[in-house]
């Protein structure tokens, strides 16, 4: 599984990555998380509102700071 | 709606804690709990609706409706849709790009960009607690005005080339958001208030107990030689004091009501307060990843030259 974290450098961007990794630790899955700060990137998403949460490719949640359980809800 | 309140606190202060109403001490206390309470609730109850409402409008779908619009439709609709849509500052990039690449035109997007910010749930939520709907009113109405001429002056500009980053014109993968059931869109909004009220909590109650001094102690005189009066220079002096506020704007509101009764006029206290939400520092600066410093000047510029017309206009008018 791979995780991208879509982020501006806004503050809630930096915690959704941190409660992506404790969802990820919490629960045992396996996956590869990638911070990506690249506007090319993200625009090619079509994401407006940061932090993004997207897994393998689909882009799963915009503009909301998930806590580590939305986050455990939200992969597959 | 607040006398009972009102009655409540006086009755706390003058009676159990035997403050007389003509010591300063006793009126400023009265002053200071009825107001922050009273701005508290009303804060809470706007900040929630406003926020319950922008459930139904995510950014991406406004940019899908603006898509294709006549330009004059656009400009009208982006101002519009900047009141109930959020803005933090770090949200303009990704905002700005996504607006460029869905080929919404500069001048529409800078409508956008003017509006959302100006109308902000805090600034309109202060507002109305402390002016009460009228002034409330036409504040959003100038605040419209100003972003939708801007756009069509900045759009009629030809300014294209000055956006640093051109995403790839191609229309970007559209996703579907599950739907949101309304007791958590209900949910969601209750959060994010508590949220915005532990931020800017300290900074209601610093500014009430600066407007409070102002009321008790600070003579009109004062106030009325350097911020009152029909000096043409008050105006543009409000708006350029108002740039470097922004990150405060609910500190500053109560200070700027104290100031409208202490002499201020109204027009000169609405430039203020404009510039202090629309013409920030840190969103310029943000802004420099993307747009030339000549675009940005060219934006602070006609949006500064709307804002010190509307102060002057409503001063003429009002006095």
């Amino acid at each position: 599984m791979k995780i991208e974290i879509l982020e501006s450098g806004c503050v809630s961007c930096r915690s959704l990555e941190h409660n992506v990794r404790e969802a990820l630790a919490k629960s045992g899955k396996e996956a590869d998380v990638e911070v990506v700060e690249d506007l090319q990137r993200i625009m090619a998403y079509g994401v407006m509102r940061t932090p993004g949460l997207v897994v393998d490719g689909q882009v799963l949640s915009v503009g909301k700071n998930l806590t580590p359980d939305e986050v455990l809800e939200l992969l597959p | 709606m607040f006398e009972w309140w009102h009655r409540l606190v006086s009755h706390f202060v003058f009676e159990t804690l035997g403050l007389s109403p003509e010591s300063a001490a006793g009126s400023a206390l009265d002053f200071f709990l009825y107001d922050t309470v009273k701005i508290l609730v009303l804060l809470a109850v706007i900040i929630f609706l406003i926020t319950f409402v922008r459930s139904y409008f995510p950014t991406e779908k406004i940019r899908d409706w603006l898509e294709g619009k006549h330009p004059i439709v656009g400009h009208v609709a982006a101002a519009v849709f900047g009141i109930i849509t959020p803005f933090c500052s770090c949200s303009a990039i990704p905002l700005f790009l996504g607006f460029i690449q869905a080929r919404i035109p500069l001048g529409v997007t800078f409508s956008y960009l003017i509006s959302a910010p100006m109308n902000n749930e805090i600034a309109i939520a202060m507002l109305f607690s402390l002016f009460g709907w009228k002034v409330t009113a036409l504040y959003i109405g100038m605040g419209l005005l100003v972003a939708i001429v801007a756009g069509i002056v900045i759009g009629k500009m030809h300014l294209e080339d000055e956006v640093l980053i051109k995403p790839p014109p191609v229309k970007p993968p559209h996703f579907e958001e599950a739907p949101i059931p309304v007791k958590e869109r209900l949910k969601e909004a209750w959060d994010y208030t508590l949220d915005l009220l532990k931020k800017v909590g300290l900074y209601v109650l610093a500014g009430v107990g600066v407007g409070a001094f102002i009321h008790g102690y600070v003579p009109s005189e004062l106030i009325v030689k350097y911020a009152g009066g029909d000096a043409w220079y008050a105006v543009p002096l409000a708006t350029i004091l108002g740039v470097p506020m922004y990150s405060s704007a609910a500190g500053i509101m109560p200070m700027i009501e104290a100031l409208t009764q202490k002499g201020m006029l109204m027009g000169t206290a609405l430039s203020l307060m404009m510039a202090i939400t629309a013409l920030s520092l840190p969103e310029a600066m943000i802004l420099k990843k993307i747009l030339s410093v000549k675009l940005i000047a060219i934006f602070f510029g006609v949006v500064a030259v709307g804002i010190m017309l509307t102060g002057w206009v409503f001063n003429a008018v009002l006095s």
